[in-house]
């Protein structure tokens, strides 16, 4: 069982790393991903079943999360819509795109197809019990794409994508027109969580309208998680906590469902609890923030004295 | 370089709060000028460099940059030719990022590409360019601009400006928020970098000692309006009383207290 919460929280990581990318690095508070992680599924279980290579379905889901993110920071950037409005909106809209990729269902099993998983599974044969094999694979994917996106932040797009979510204005001043930023940032942050969600169909064995319920918050609970366990300004430190975060997550909520109900808990009040969590870390974050303040005037004021 | 033609910028307009800020201004900016600008609050001085970046567009007139027609050319694409510091030195830089980081994004105007351009050769042409701030920054590179002081981010906005080669700097009271040490460091500064790398230069102040004593050049804006463009010897001969004699004489208006309009530093 220990296996399946390090698969879960590695393969719930891309989407986490995605929320990252748009609510941290961005300052972009993105709900496109309630829409766009289903998007992925679907697109993986509908070129699955019609016989595609999974691998091949893993870049076209890929690909739809970024037109997913892209028709958002279109709404953001030409209607003048607050961020917020603008994820959700696309995210409504996708509701309904995502049941006709399924092919007018709101649900597409993929019970004896060949999945990513299933070769995965079949390359390591009978070496390992498939939790490991699933575990060492996600594991490389999940680091792959950490080391990439380490890669893509340290390039001066990817430098000048932090600065916006920092400072806007120092971008402008720069000559670069931070609606182009908007879009690579989020269309980046919904192809990660477009790539989550079709891994999670090949993972769950089918793909549904309502895989996406929620799981913004359950990317943002493991981005926060992340940020209780490690401080750092480096990129590489950033994006390791995020998967950690992810990790922890589900283990958080694996006690809750299996261990719940010493303490009264059923897996419906899960939800209460992420939420909790996320306001638990926000009431650190703040402790944390006034204590730098402190530390800040009083190391002003030595300054002024010398 | 740049042109200002029969200007002006209503806010609010139709409604009771319609306020010309700026009205048929037209000036003409040399290359190499180095233009300092007072006058008192609201007189229009932020609208104006709001108006020659390209924050909101002109009610009327245009403005022209190197012979260029850019009244309604976006900020960022105007941007490539201005550099521009504010008065809260937060605007300047990404405080979560490092010095280094900072700097490596504002070296190069424009659009930025998938290069890893900050390399050890950067960083070591980036060090020894900190060095000249006499500040200590060339040894926390790593650090986040977020530590530094108010007078150490100002300088610092001001070196990366300098280092994007931009053609006419705008700089909106870039030393007011600073302690009077810092402001006359960041002072020096910006004058070392406008005859090193001959920049055209406009400078907001509310000093008017300061406005006199630097610069090539000093303009006077009152309600919207230049009311007064000095240079050369006339400008020299300035002293704080001619100037508020000026002001008066133009204007024939008295006020029970100079210094509430203009504040002498
Ligand atoms: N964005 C704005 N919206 C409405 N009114 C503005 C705006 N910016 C400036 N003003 C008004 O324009 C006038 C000139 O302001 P400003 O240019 O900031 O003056 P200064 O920089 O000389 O102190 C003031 O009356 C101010 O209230
Ligand atoms: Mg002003």
């Amino acid at each position: 069982m220990i296996e399946g919460i390090f698969v879960e929280g590695l393969l719930y990581s891309l989407m986490a790393l995605g929320v990252f990318i748009t609510f941290r690095i961005l300052d972009f508070p993105d709900l496109t991903v309630d829409g766009s992680f289903p998007l992925g599924a679907a697109i993986a279980a509908t070129l699955i079943s019609h016989g595609t290579s999974p691998w091949i379905s893993l870049i076209a889901a890929f690909a739809g999360g970024v037109a997913a993110g892209c028709v958002t920071a279109t709404i953001h950037n030409k209607l003048k819509v607050p961020n917020l409005l603008a994820g959700i909106l696309t995210m409504t809209m996708l509701w309904s795109i995502n049941i006709r990729v399924l092919g007018n269902r709101a649900n597409l099993p993929l019970i004896r197809k060949t999945t990513a998983l299933t070769q995965v599974k079949d390359l390591f044969g009978e070496t390992f019990p498939n939790a490991w094999a699933y575990l060492i694979f996600f594991l490389i994917a999940a680091l792959l794409v950490k080391f990439l996106l380490d890669l893509f932040f340290r390039t001066d797009l990817g430098l000048t994508l932090g600065a916006m979510g920092n400072n806007s204005q120092m971008v402008i001043t720069q000559g670069v027109n931070i609606e182009y930023m908007k879009l690579i940032g989020v269309g980046l942050s919904n192809g990660l969580v477009g790539l989550a969600g079709a891994f999670a169909a090949q993972y769950q064995g089918f793909a549904d309208v309502s895989l996406g319920q929620g799981i913004i918050i359950a990317g943002l609970a493991s981005v926060m998680i992340g940020e209780f366990v490690l401080r750092s300004n480096r990129i590489s430190v950033l994006t390791l906590r995020v998967i950690l975060g992810s990790i922890l997550f589900r283990g958080l909520m694996y006690l809750g469902r299996y261990y719940g109900y010493y303490i009264n808990l059923t897996p419906n009040d899960l939800k209460l609890i992420t939420g909790l969590l996320i306001i638990l870390s926000l009431i650190v974050t703040q402790v944390r923030k006034k204590k730098k303040w402190t530390a800040l005037a009083a190391g002003e004021k030595s300054e002024d004295n010398a | 370089m740049i042109r200002l033609e029969h200007l002006s910028k209503v806010f609010q307009t139709g409604t009771v709060n319609e306020n010309a800020a700026i009205r048929d201004v037209n000036l003409t900016v040399k290359e190499g000028d180095f233009i300092t600008i007072i006058g008192s609050n609201g007189s229009g001085k932020t609208t104006l460099f709001n108006l020659i970046t390209g924050t909101y567009p002109p009610t009327e007139g245009n403005i022209y940059i190197r012979g260029k027609d850019v009244s309604r050319e976006p900020e960022f694409k105007r941007a490539r030719y201005i550099g521009r510091i504010f008065q809260d030195p937060l605007l300047g830089t990404a405080s979560n990022m490092s010095l280094e980081d900072n700097m490596m994004i504002t070296y190069r105007k424009g659009f930025k590409g998938l290069k890893v351009s900050l390399n050890g050769k950067m960083r070591d042409f980036f060090r020894e360019k900190l060095v000249p701030l006499q500040m200590g920054l060339e040894d926390r590179m790593k650090d986040n601009v977020g530590l530094l002081s108010g007078g150490q981010r100002q300088a610092l906005t001001l070196l990366m400006m300098v280092l994007s080669q931009p053609a006419l700097i705008l700089l909106d009271e870039h030393t007011a928020a600073l302690d009077p040490k810092n402001a006359q460091i960041v002072l020096d500064l910006t004058t070392r970098f406008v005859e090193e790398y001959k920049l055209t230069t406009m400078m907001i102040t509310h000093n008017m000692s300061q406005a006199i004593r630097y610069g090539t050049r000093l303009l006077m804006m009152d309600l919207g309006e230049i009311i007064l463009d000095v240079e050369g010897k006339e400008k020299q001969n300035l002293t704080v009383e001619k100037l508020v004699d000026k002001f008066h004489e133009i204007r024939e208006k008295t006020f029970v207290s100079d210094e509430a309009l203009l504040s002498q530093g």
